[in-house]
């Protein structure tokens, strides 16, 4: 029976290494190996080397090929001083990693030659727990969670699709939320409206949301904006700064506003709309995909487009349309999936069906075209009232 | 013959169907078949007897408006959506 010297001679008598100095010329190379690091979690936190992948040691084998699917992808190993990380060098050549390497000395003397640690920004413990979940998936992990700490989502209307998609982002961590409505909660509402409640009836929609979103998760910060989104308070509204508009407006003209304000700002809009049984949700993404004008050119007659106050919505519908939209946002925050910029899924709650059409950009778009000719905000209110070949 | 989707707000219109059958070689042809059976339809689909610019149909999932609009020919099995904007959140 080998000792433990004996086992660890022969391990890297098994396996290829490189030295720090060579490893960080490969680092700068077009065709970079991505660095392995091994290492207790505490070490880690210390400093680690830049772009290195984490998975301690003790789940190497059940998570690197989640993190890494490709097999021929070089990897360079690294522990402290290059002991534990050898018999991992060894462990992932078992598991079909081709091109495997140990770092020599390990993460200390990769130090002692003064090339650059990053220093990484660490969750708490209770974030540790709270995101443990998301922690879990390859596509999140803890970058992917800081991303969503550092998100700035802008949700426009506290309604039915304001109320899961605030609730869903709020879970998940995302750092500050942006809240625009003007209205106050009724009893209508909680039907679907799942962010209020009936202690809250006569409640700013806005502060009645900002109450359980902060008591569900105390990481996010509620920015309330009680006031409609107009043309005359959009540019202060956007200048807080967001990298997602989450669009669960109650009405055409917001909608058109919103559309507008993202293109000039390049912000993607997460859309979803309801009525009765049915759904709509897409991204409108600028410069990736078209914009709701590209979609929808004209707003309809009133008559054709009856608001949910009247013409009714069933109370689930918004939950389901919310959380894809709560989805479609993640996703856009981690850089993650495809999102459903070009492609609109219309939900049927009454079939359970859900179809897929696509959209295309309109070369001749007036907001996002080849040469637009709506260049600065217009009355929306009258725009949308306006008898059509007019508007 | 092709299925036409009918959507919430044009339901009454055409008593309460979800889906429709209706012939037709092109959109028009199909839309035209589907206002004479459902007269109610038409000040719903068309303007000046041309649809009218805030109806979006799709053949198939694409935009009529990407292909030849209301030429667009319909094959016999082709799923036609009549997509409305709603506004509703």
């Amino acid at each position: 029976m080998a000792g433990y010297r004996e086992l660890l001679a022969r391990v890297r008598s098994e396996i290829e290494e490189i030295s720090s100095v060579d490893a960080h010329e490969l680092l700068r190379s077009p065709d970079a190996p991505l660095f392995v690091d091994v290492r207790e979690p505490d070490e880690w936190e210390e400093g680690h080397i830049p772009g290195a992948l984490y998975t301690g040691r003790g789940r190497l084998e059940q998570r690197i090929e989640g993190f890494v699917p490709d097999k021929a992808r070089t990897l360079v190993v690294y522990c402290s001083a290059g002991s534990r990380s050898a018999f991992a060098a060894k462990t992932l050549g078992e598991l079909g990693y081709e091109s495997v390497v140990n770092l020599a000395g390990g993460f200390a003397d990769w130090k002692r030659n003064g090339f650059e640690v990053t220093i990484p920004r660490v969750l708490s413990s209770e974030q540790r727990a709270r995101y443990s979940r998301h922690l879990l998936i390859p596509e999140v992990g803890e970058d992917g969670q800081q991303r969503i700490l550092d998100a700035r989502v802008l949700l426009v209307g506290a309604g039915g699709l304001g109320s899961p998609a605030s609730l869903y982002l709020a879970a998940a961590g995302v750092g500050t939320l942006g809240i625009v409505d003007p209205d106050v909660v009724d009893e209508s509402n909680l039907q679907r409206q799942i962010v209020h409640a009936t202690d809250r009836l006569g409640e700013p929609k806005v502060l009645s949301a900002k109450r359980t979103v902060e008591a569900l998760n105390p990481d996010v910060r509620v920015v309330p904006y009680q006031e409609r989104l107009t043309s005359e308070n959009v540019e202060r509204i956007l200048a807080d700064g967001w990298d997602v508009i989450v669009d669960g407006a109650d009405n055409f003209p917001t909608r058109y506003l919103v559309n507008d304000a993202s293109i000039w700002h390049g912000i993607p809009v997460v859309h979803g709309s309801i009525f009765r049984f049915e759904g709509q949700v897409t991204v409108f993404h600028p410069g990736v995909g078209p914009c709701y004008r590209c979609l929808f050119p004209k707003p309809p007659p009133a008559e054709l487009a009856p608001s949910c106050a009247e013409g009714g919505v069933l109370g689930v519908l918004p939950g389901i349309i919310g959380s894809l939209q709560a989805n479609e946002a993640l996703k856009l925050i981690l850089g993650r999936g495809d999102s459903l910029a070009g492609r609109l899924l219309l939900f049927d709650a009454l079939g359970t069906t859900l179809d897929e059409v696509t959209v295309r950009r309109d070369p001749e778009c007036p907001v996002c075209g080849e040469h637009p000719t709506i260049t600065e905000y217009i009355d929306y209110v009258e725009f949308c009232n306006a008898p059509i070949g007019l508007g | 013959m092709a299925a036409v989707r009918i959507p919430p707000t044009l339901r009454a219109e055409v008593g309460g169907a979800r889906q429709l059958e209706a012939h037709g070689e092109t959109v028009a042809d199909v839309l035209e078949d589907l206002v004479s059976r459902h007269p109610a339809l038409a000040p719903q689909l068309l303007d000046d007897g041309e649809l009218a610019p805030f109806v979006n149909v799709f053949v198939d999932g694409e935009d009529i408006r990407t292909l030849d609009g209301t030429e667009t020919p319909v094959r016999n099995g082709d799923n036609l959506i009549l997509l409305p904007a709603m506004a509703g959140g």
